[in-house]
């Protein structure tokens, strides 16, 4: 962790109102939610009588009793401490998007006309006018115009997008602002469900629901308190039989020390970070469950595109027929591509001035634009007709010269075998040859690849090209499969077939016709670029767009089983050694033999309990930057990862309160407390 | 030296047999479809077709109610039934309740006196016909445990499943042991008990009857109960060095197979290894604890010119070896057996902790089949907490370990300290507890603590200075064997029901392992943690305070 | 209902098998191998008096006699059972002491003569405790010690062959080799 965020973890603009929800959440219908704390505050509420009974009549030692009461008090703040921490630094980031919320306008169209309404009276169905310079007042779908749209209120991404009408760029955001151009849009969400909403309610930890596996772990803690209680609410009984008695603070004492009160203080604290460090991340969890779900993934299904390689497909060589000049073919593939502004067009043209040719088109050149129906490119010129494009498409122009058909076949297979997009070059009814587009492996997703191999998570390549090309490219990126000259129904079978092995797939996608996938899928990553309807069937949204933040979501989950799982073994491993300083306290009256069992050598009976008790409240504090941070998380196979972390805090859980218990006796003593 | 050498044989001899053994009952209790005498077994029961969990309970708990109504009566009646040579008298009913509970539910808790109280009618065809198919109750029930994590649709028919372990397994092996036991000297004899003029002229009753049978299911079945009151010390129940040896092998032999058949049923022998390893390694501290600790001698007789070379002899035999006398006691509840080679109420204070200890787990092999059930109650535990340290939702076996299974697990293990520590409270807090103890101070704590103990765990020894034959005792132990028995098989048969329900998780790199050593570590720490941690406030008050305020004179 | 029904029928089963079958055939095959103890070991004398058994200790104070190990139960073979006591009890201590007096020999004693044991029928002793009594039995019947010390030596074993050491002796069968060798 650097410095900074360290830092930024303990500003007082995060802890005085922390300080204060503490308090606030002493309310028992608060309290509640978490059965272990709730607990711990009723028995500090016992304790808290017990010692006033004793000030009252003066029985008992009631400086030991106050400074007990005082420090099982302060157990329960420091967990309602630990929470409000957490969510106070998602309401930080949620007050910023409030402001932004607060004063949305609308224009709601009725016919031609339209009148400016608060944003919170526009309902589902709704259509409003957009102009350059307005907010969005509300989530939705354009229907008419095209805009650009600055979505940095949202995704902190200052850099235009483009919305338009119909296809798959179509969903709107509240709060966004058209910085051109005007746009009608049909709002989809009904007021307060918006993105917006949802969001705000999620960093703030307000609409948390628990995870299944929180409510798991919740009922082992609770089970382990009530054995707890029985293994210390029989205690008396048995001293009974030896016909003695032991001080209820002293009961209270030891059973608050027992349960396992540190990881119940922590755990909603955990819970909210996760899905803060995922809202950090830019990506939007429609639900805790989502997060933990995608510390589960099997399967992992990358779009080729933006995720394994760049975006772009660079011209990396030029193949000219036997018989045809290189030159020729250079001129001509430059030529064709002069007017073509995609990236592929200027690579073209970037690699034949590279290899030295120098073309201008002439002045009455007819520029050919690339359109779906014909799939191909070029210029008419001087009487020549200069095509590139898609081999078969190109082929379909004329009916070339079978020999050279057949060479252009042999080159343009060699070109796909290796995992490159061949794009053929003619000049009237002669074949010059082909343009070798390479896709460019993005750096280092081979290493990203065998990571997760190891982490036991196979990925697989969902890719448009045919599976000559996708199973290059699936070698030579170290991808564990593919799925080559894929549909959307391609996608949902493949995914309903891993899930049927019992396998957890995650995919992202941003089209209408990625929604069943979205949908099926345990993890679906909408990009926000994304329909509405792609939007809503994922459970997660990725702001940055960025696919190939699917991966850093995986990590992000196990991240959060991980720190819940470590922070458990921590607070139970410490038991053994609060045991030993509590219980030859409370017996050493009774036999003095059991003197043996204070291998810590504390100072006296009293110390003992005291220092125990403030260890048990101090390590809580102590754990928070653990618990907002997240344990190191390292990708790695199941079964270092148990060694690692079972050395680490179990093995530290054991010995860590030892030395605690004996830092805080020794202390304790200095001071006169006991 | 010769307690290594022995601990090794004995260990070592028993765990090469259970393998095999192990494989055997895998087939005789799981066979494949159409094969072994199955057709058999249905048309004697006249029980059809395959059952889903609560089917299963269902037949269990109804089979077992026929159990404890058949053996009640017969107790009942002994005055008046047949085999009676020793014309036994009628039992209270307090008692023939407690015997009941104890034999239905595999305990063997005695709160009588074979000898004194019961007719060999009632000997044989209510006690050791229940050490039979309490028994195979409890095979039955892992072997269902066993179908349902192996993804089987079903778990096969208890009916069915309780005459294989009747008929394949235990009868069997006790034909052998029964067999080895009359060859080797122990009684086997429907007369009355012999009268004798010894040579000073006194007369001498001498109680005998058809021990070697009883012995040997007694062992093999982890039942424990004695013929005789003082179970396997009396020379007329164990005879020899030769006796006990094979006694000692029969006690832990088909508890260590179940792990194997476990393992082979799931068809996943490498995890059974781990789990026996894990069982193994508890079994050899306790035992090496115990020999180590009964080696100081009798702590009453220090001062006095006694010479004590071989450590604690009060309530040992001779002919059972010095060492042999704590290696039996841990051995025997080790196993939920229960019946015993040295009193365990002489033991030294912390060679007693010792037997206390595994009945507070009751996973260190523990009783025939149901010992396997209790560690799988602490797997679900160690595979949630290890499955979220790997960072997934945990999983057994491609099984989600999610709140309902927690839940039921965690029930299991509070039930357990529920009934040992609340039962000895109770009792150590009031008249019924604390006139009953026999020693003073720590100790006579420690007999009120060990008799709930050996009732939750189902286990059946004691520490028998405890005066426990009064209505009070009676009948809170006999509910306590009850809910000991039952609730820790329905509940994980439950947890396996949820499981089946599911969609079983395919197994990765990423899934947590449950076939290493770090697995094993990790069952370890929580069998510790969860099992035993519980007890250490109670431990401290009995066995560690008896060691440290009286015998202080530490062994080490 | 049909459950009842089958269970019902298995238990009819597995009585028959258990307890009838099962029974009867260890049953058989005792009594028609070893009768003698099958039946408990029985001792008779010449005239055919059972006199005990092997196995199970009687009482012995006669000083002619060797004695055996004391019995909580006062070597009852019809309720047998040990004293239970912690070894910590300071009863143990007190019938010690008695025992040592009744003993009335200075050396320590051999632990096993002032123990119980765990049924109070232990038929055997330590070599150590008969050697310990041989003066008194000895002197009791006029015999040299020396031959009262072979016998018992002739007696004494190691219950476990080569897996035990410390060697024991059968209290009746030596008393009873004591007399017919007077």
């Amino acid at each position: 962790m650097s410095e900074t965020s360290s830092k930024s973890l303990f500003t007082p603009a995060l802890l005085v109102p922390a300080c204060r929800d503490a308090v606030r959440k002493l309310d028992p219908r608060q309290l509640y939610r978490n059965p272990v704390m709730f607990t711990t505050a009723v028995v500090a509420l016992l304790a808290t009588v017990l010692a006033l009974h004793s000030a009252m009549t003066g029985a008992g030692d009631v400086g030991f009793q106050a400074q007990l009461v005082f420090w099982l008090w302060l157990t329960v703040l420091f967990g309602n401490f630990a929470e409000a921490l957490a969510e106070g630094r998602g309401k930080a980031q949620a007050a910023a998007l409030r402001s932004t919320k607060a004063e949305l306008m609308g224009k709601k169209l009725s016919g031609a006309s339209h009148e400016i309404v608060a944003a919170s009276t526009l309902r589902a169905g709704d259509l409003v006018l957009v102009e350059m310079g307005d907010l969005i007042p509300a989530d939705g779908e354009v229907v008419q115009g095209v805009a650009s749209v600055n979505e940095a209120a949202i995704t902190g991404e200052s850099a235009p997008v483009i919305r338009e009408a119909g296809g798959d760029r179509s969903a709107v955001t509240a709060g966004t602002r058209v910085i051109s151009d005007q746009i009608t849009v049909r709002v989809t969400v009904e007021p307060g469900q918006g993105f917006l909403d949802r969001m705000i309610a999620l960093v703030e930890g307000a609409a948390r629901a628990k995870t299944p596996n929180e409510v798991a772990l919740t009922i082992l803690l609770t089970g382990l308190t009530l054995i707890f209680l029985i293994a210390v609410g029989t205690l008396p009984a048995f001293t009974a039989y030896a016909g003695q008695s032991i001080p209820v603070p002293v009961l209270v004492a030891l059973f608050v020390a027992l349960i396992p009160t540190t990881i119940s203080a922590l755990l909603s604290a955990i819970g909210i970070a996760g899905m803060d460090r995922l809202v950090r991340f830019n990506v939007l969890a429609k639900s805790g469950r989502a997060v933990e779900a995608a510390g589960d993934i099997d399967v992992l299904l990358l779009d080729k595109t933006g995720t394994i390689t760049l975006g772009d497909r660079q011209a990396s060589e030029f193949v000219a027929l036997p018989g045809v000049a290189q030159g020729d073919l250079v001129e001509a593939a430059m030529l064709a591509s002069l007017a073509d502004e995609t990236p592929e067009g200027r690579s073209i043209v970037a690699l034949a001035r590279a290899q030295g040719m120098e073309a201008t088109a002439p002045t009455d050149a007819e520029v050919v634009q690339f359109t779906a129906q014909t799939r191909v490119s070029g210029i008419d010129a001087d009487g020549r007709s200069i095509r590139k494009g898609a081999v078969d498409a190109l082929l379909k122009l004329h009916d070339f010269d079978a020999r050279a058909t057949q060479a252009l076949r042999s080159v343009t297979d060699r070109i796909a075998r290796e995992g490159g997009t061949p794009l053929a070059v003619s000049d009237g009814t002669r074949l010059l040859g082909a343009i070798h587009l390479k896709d460019i492996i993005k750096a280092g997703i081979k290493e990203r690849f065998a990571e997760l191999r190891h982490m036991g998570i196979r990925t697989v390549m969902i890719t448009g090209d045919n599976p000559l090309t996708a199973a290059a490219i699936a070698a030579e990126s170290g991808v564990d499969d593919f799925l080559a000259e894929a549909t959307p129904e391609d996608k949902l079978e493949l995914i309903r077939k891993e899930q049927s092995g019992g396998r957890l797939v995650a995919m992202c996608g941003d089209g209408t016709n990625d929604a069943p996938a979205l949908a099926q899928s345990d993890v679906g990553v909408a990009m926000n670029t994304g329909t509405q309807a792609a939007r809503e069937a994922g459970n997660m949204v990725d702001l940055d767009n960025n696919p190939t933040k699917l991966i850093e979501i995986v990590g992000l989950g196990k991240q959060l089983l991980m720190t819940r799982g470590a922070l458990t073994t921590f607070s139970i491993a410490n038991d053994v050694a609060k045991y030993f300083a509590i219980l030859p306290a409370i017996f050493v009256a009774l036999y003095p033999g059991l003197g043996a069992l204070n291998v810590m050598g504390l100072n006296s009976p009293q110390s003992a309990i005291l220092s125990a008790v403030i260890f048990n409240a101090l390590i809580i504090p102590f754990l928070v930057p653990l618990a907002l941070r997240g344990v190191p998380y390292k990708p790695r196979s199941a079964a270092r990862q148990l060694i690692g972390n079972l050395t680490l805090y179990g093995v530290g859980g054991l010995i860590v309160p030892f030395v605690g218990i004996k830092v805080i006796d020794l202390a304790v003593g200095a001071l006169g407390l006991a | 030296m010769d307690a290594l050498f022995l601990v090794t044989l004995v260990v070592g001899t028993t765990a090469l047999l259970s393998w095999p053994l192990g494989q055997y009952m895998a087939w005789a209790m799981d066979p494949a479809e159409g094969r072994g005498p199955t057709a058999l077994f249905t048309r004697i029961s006249g029980a059809r077709g395959t059952q889903g969990w609560r089917g299963y309970v269902t037949s269990l708990l109804v089979f077992n109610l026929l159990m404890f109504a058949v053996c009640f009566a017969l107790l009942a009646l002994q005055q008046v039934l047949p085999l009676n040579p020793d014309a036994k008298g009628a039992l209270s009913a307090d008692l023939v309740f407690n015997t009941t509970a104890s034999f239905t539910t595999n305990t063997n808790l005695q709160h009588y006196s074979g000898e004194v109280s019961m007719s060999y009618l009632s000997q044989l065809a209510a006690l050791m016909w229940l050490q039979f198919v309490s028994a195979a109750t409890g095979i039955a029930a892992l072997t269902a445990l066993a179908r349902g994590i192996a993804g089987r649709g079903n778990m096969g028919h208890f009916l069915i499943d309780v005459q294989r372990a009747t008929v394949l397994v235990l009868l069997p092996l006790a034909l052998i042991v029964g067999l080895y036991m009359a060859l080797m000297g122990v009684p086997m004899t429907l007369q009355g008990a012999a009268k004798a003029l010894t040579l000073e002229g006194a007369s001498q009753t001498i109680a005998r009857g058809p021990v070697a049978a009883f012995l040997a299911i007694k062992q093999l079945g982890t039942n424990g109960g004695g013929f005789f009151g003082p179970n396997a010390t009396h020379p007329l129940e164990n005879p020899s060095f030769w006796t006990n040896l094979v006694s000692m092998i029969a006690i832990i032999l088909i508890p260590m197979a179940c792990v194997w058949m476990f393992g082979r049923i799931i068809g996943r022998p490498r995890h059974a290894a781990v789990i026996f390893s894990v069982m193994v390694l508890f079994l050899i501290a306790k035992i090496a604890g115990s020999v180590w600790f009964e080696s100081v001698p009798t702590f009453a007789l220090r001062d006095l010119p006694v010479a004590q070379t071989i450590g604690n002899l009060e309530g040992k035999e001779l002919r059972l070896g010095a060492t042999t006398g704590p290696l039996w006691a841990v051995l025997t509840s080790s196993t939920s057996n229960g019946s015993v080679g040295a009193m365990h109420d002489s033991l030294n204070p912390l060679t007693g902790l010792m037997p206390m200890i595994r009945m507070w787990l009751n996973a260190t092999f523990g009783g025939v089949g149901v010992g396997m059930i209790n560690m799988f109650v602490y797997i679900i535990v160690a595979v949630f907490v290890a499955g979220m340290m790997v960072g997934r939702t945990p999983e057994y076996l491609g099984h989600r370990v999610e709140a309902r299974e927690v839940k039921l697990a965690v029930m299991v293990l509070f039930f357990h300290s529920l009934l040992i520590l609340g039962g000895t409270a109770l009792f150590a807090a009031t008249s019924w507890g604390q006139g009953s103890t026999l020693n003073p101070g720590a100790h006579g704590f420690s007999e009120i603590l060990y008799e709930f103990s050996s009732a939750s765990a189902n286990n059946g020894s004691g520490f028998e200075g405890l005066g426990d034959n009064t209505v009070a005792w009676n009948i809170a132990t006999g509910l306590v064997m009850l809910l000991g028995r039952y609730v820790p098989i329905i509940l994980p048969l439950a947890i396996v029901g949820s499981f089946m329900a599911k969609r079983r998780a395919a197994q990765s790199a990423g899934t947590l392992g449950v076939e290493d050593a770090t697995f094993g570590t990790m069952l370890v720490i929580t069998v510790v943690i969860f099992g035993a941690l519980t007890f250490l406030p109670a431990a401290a008050l009995g066995p560690l305070a008896d060691h440290f305020s009286q015998v202080r004179r530490a062994p080490f | 209902m049909n459950i009842l029904v089958s269970s019902l029928r298995v238990v009819v089963a597995s009585m028959g098998l258990c307890v009838v079958g099962y029974t009867g055939v260890i049953l058989g095959v005792a009594q028609a191998v070893t009768p003698a103890t099958a039946d408990g070991s029985l001792v008779a004398d010449a005239s055919g008096q059972v006199v005990g058994s092997r196995l199970v200790a009687q009482g012995f104070s006669d000083p002619r006699y060797v004695w055996p190990r004391p019995s909580a139960v006062n070597y009852d073979a019809a309720a047998a059972g040990g004293s239970n006591l912690s070894p910590a009890n300071p009863e143990i201590a007190t019938r010690a002491k008695a025992i040592i007096a009744a003993y009335g020999v200075d050396a320590p004693i051999p632990a096993d003569l002032v123990t119980a044991s765990g049924a109070g029928l232990d038929p055997h002793i330590s070599l150590a405790g008969a050697l310990f009594q041989v003066p008194r039995v000895a002197k009791a019947r006029g015999m040299d010690e020396d031959s009262v010390r072979g016998l018992i030596t002739r007696l004494a074993f190691a219950p476990g062959g080569p897996l035990t050491q410390d060697r024991i002796v059968n209290v009746l069968e030596l008393n009873l080799a004591l007399d017919a060798g007077a």
